[in-house]
């Protein structure tokens, strides 16, 4: 009487168990087949870094998928030293940095490094001020002040100064900066030191900043967070990639440039700075600091994708070879909808002639 | 069938010791990881822990680029924003636990009632983060603002209010662990003998005064119980406290200031952190642990005396 119900217990136990063995085994054979990429599988491209750059590669990457059926790419945008951090371990097949690499770092990747700018961007103070006008311009001396905590108004003498005849509301300024490490703080903080002895000095140019200790300045994750919060917050001001001030339709401020006049974040503007460099060194690592000329925005960068020298997988080498060749090619279309600078021409030939070193 | 039925009990003793082999070993594997982890991170945090010692809970900078470290403002900022949580939830949940025990209400809608509260622990954090940055804060603003105009020479008020900040954070943290605050009570409160109740009845006293007097004196070890674990709870929330703090390293009183708190400061800073922020970071964690365990174990000691304490009354007739 007994019996039954026992056995029919260790019976369904074990035909579970059997299942369950028997479902890891599958997962298990099936893991290598996709990453490895062999005969009919799909290749598949891991990348990790930069969220200055995301939207454009999200986009460039998920149409690159459609054009090639083969290939298809996971990038997670967890930020720039993160994905240095990736690309030393080897956990991913491509990584992407804001700040390029340090020397340092190369040398502890084992398959070398090649640095591929893909585009450019902007760093926008994007703000939130209610009743302000259609237009804030800032003076050098403005945006650097109101970083370093020292404006806490925005009827400030010395940002009416460079807005005369608007009339600006007598708002308390919430400075949003990034909480965590980031490629987009990096290229501001070069702009920073570079125009501004003070913040050279105290603050100097890095992933993180020990940013002023006062209780108007506040702390966000990643570009998004800096300007969820900046859309939140009456009185904010933080600094973006363009792009996300673009999505976000947030106003942005007009910058004064290195020749005084003030400039609009835009693509003809963007361009203007990245052609005021012209000697590019051979590790296509240029900085623009403070370009030079009336019609450059002040904060420009590239930013680089990074892939190693070399690739065991042949399937992921032609993989990596195309995908470049589409960002380049093709993908340069799209950069300005999405709130990027197209790279010059001259660059273009030149990253396309760095990839031969990808072998 | 005499057979059968040896066989049975036989094959039955073997599965069952079986199982309860199968139960010890994984009971110690549990204990195992947890022991696991907390040498893992001990061990990573090692490097910081010889670098910087006992000067980083003392120090207040946290810069990555000249690698010093301390986490001073951030175990105020847990402290503090823990404190202010516990306020919001004690008087909240014991008041909800104290209608909900004391005969107020139906007992039906008594269950009903306690089943909401507990489902408030259902919500994740992440969720209770959007809420109050969405919600709590723009809400928050012009009563903030006011306060900081009329009462700026109080500490409390001393700054503007950003938006992000101590008091949003404390705010929702304090609902968060409402129903840790509000079920430990009323386990207390209904684990009050009813004759105590009955005998002060008996002698006069109001429902109130029964309550004041009798019920909550009683209930009082189980009720700081409640308050401990739920304080427990508040130093290691994190989601939601890195989306409403400001991340903002700052010692000070004022209410309306950002702040962060040492969760706060793992989650932010972890997915970027070179070696030797990975290891501060660490010590930092190691830091976290050892509080939130600290209030574990002294909310634990405090439920058990007060069970003990409630026993003896039950014992003494």
């Amino acid at each position: 009487m007994k019996i039954d119900p026992m056995r029919r217990l260790v019976l369904s136990l074990l035909v579970l168990s059997c299942a369950f063995v028997a479902g890891c085994a599958k997962n298990e054979s099936g893991s290598p087949s996709s990453s490895s990429g062999s005969s009919a599988a799909r290749t598949k491209l891991q990348g990790s870094g930069a969220s200055f750059p995301a939207p454009l590669y999200l986009r460039w990457f998920k149409d690159y998928e459609k054009e090639s059926s083969t290939v298809y790419v996971d990038y997670q945008a967890k930020g720039s030293g993160a994905g240095i951090q990736d690309l030393i371990n080897e956990t991913v097949d491509f990584a992407a940095s804001d700040a390029a690499m340090t020397a340092e770092e190369i040398a502890k990747v084992k398959n070398g490094v090649v640095m591929l700018p893909m585009t450019a961007g902007k760093v926008v103070l994007a703000y939130n001020l209610p009743n302000g006008p259609a237009e804030v311009k800032l003076s050098r001396e403005a945006y650097c002040k109101i970083l370093m905590g020292e404006i806490t108004k925005w009827n400030d003498p010395v940002i009416a100064a460079c807005n005369s005849g608007a009339t600006l509301p007598d708002v308390a300024i919430t400075v949003v900066v990034r909480s965590d490490s980031s490629g987009t703080t990096h290229v501001f903080s070069t702009h920073l030191s570079a125009v501004n002895p003070q913040w050279k000095e105290k603050y100097g140019i890095n992933k993180t900043i020990n940013w002023p200790n006062v209780s108007h300045l506040v702390k966000a994750p990643k570009n998004d967070g800096v300007m969820a919060l900046v859309k939140q917050t009456p009185g904010a001001i933080g600094y973006v990639e363009y792009g996300f001030a673009l999505q976000t339709k947030q106003p942005v401020a007009t910058l004064e440039n290195q020749s005084g006049s003030y400039v609009k974040p835009t693509t003809q503007s963007g361009q203007a700075s990245l052609a005021s460099v012209t000697d590019v060194p051979e590790d296509l690592v240029v900085w623009i600091a403070d370009p030079v000329g009336a019609d450059c925005y002040p904060i420009v960068s590239y930013t680089w994708l990074l892939c190693y020298q070399k690739y065991s997988d042949p399937a992921k080498l032609k993989a990596v070879h195309n995908l470049v060749d589409y960002c380049v090619g093709e993908g340069q279309s799209i950069s300005e909808s999405i709130g990027y600078i197209p790279l010059p021409p001259s660059m273009i030939e030149k990253v396309r002639a760095a990839t031969a070193k990808i072998q | 069938m005499k057979n059968t039925i040896g066989t049975s009990l036989k094959f039955e003793r073997t599965i069952d010791s079986a199982f309860r082999r199968v139960c010890w070993t994984l009971a110690l594997l549990t204990i195992l990881l947890g022991g696991l982890i907390v040498f893992e991170i001990f061990y990573h945090a090692t490097p910081a822990i010889k670098k910087y010692g006992f000067s980083f809970l003392t120090s207040s900078q946290w810069d990555p680029a000249n690698e010093a470290y301390g986490v001073l403002p951030e175990i105020w900022g847990t402290f503090y924003s823990s404190v202010l949580a516990l306020i919001v939830a004690g008087l909240l949940g014991v008041s909800v636990a104290i209608w909900l025990t004391q005969n107020f209400l139906p007992s039906r809608v008594e269950w009903f009632l306690k089943t909401v509260v507990e489902l408030l622990a259902a919500i994740p954090s992440v969720v209770y983060g959007l809420w109050g940055f969405y919600y709590v804060i723009p809400m928050l603003r012009p009563f903030a603002g006011w306060l900081h105009e009329q009462f700026s020479w109080v500490p409390f008020f001393s700054t503007p209010f950003t938006g992000p900040g101590i008091l949003p954070a404390a705010l929702v943290l304090g609902i968060m662990i409402l129903p840790t605050v509000a079920s430990i009570s009323r386990d207390a409160l209904s684990a009050v003998p009813s004759r105590l109740k009955e005998a002060a009845m008996g002698l006069g006293a109001t429902r109130w005064e029964v309550i004041w007097k009798v019920v909550l004196p009683t209930a009082s070890r189980g009720i700081g119980a409640a308050l401990v674990l739920g304080f427990g709870r508040a130093i290691g929330e994190t989601m939601a406290l890195a989306m409403l703090a400001g991340n903002s390293s700052r010692l000070t009183l004022s209410l309306l200031s950002p702040s962060n708190t040492l969760a706060a400061r793992l989650a932010n800073q972890f997915p970027e952190a070179g070696p030797s922020e990975a290891s501060a970071l660490m010590f930092a964690a190691l830091v976290l642990m050892a509080l939130s365990l600290s209030a574990n174990v002294f909310g634990v000691v405090i439920n058990l005396r007060a069970r003990y304490k409630l026993a003896r009354v039950g014992v003494a007739r």
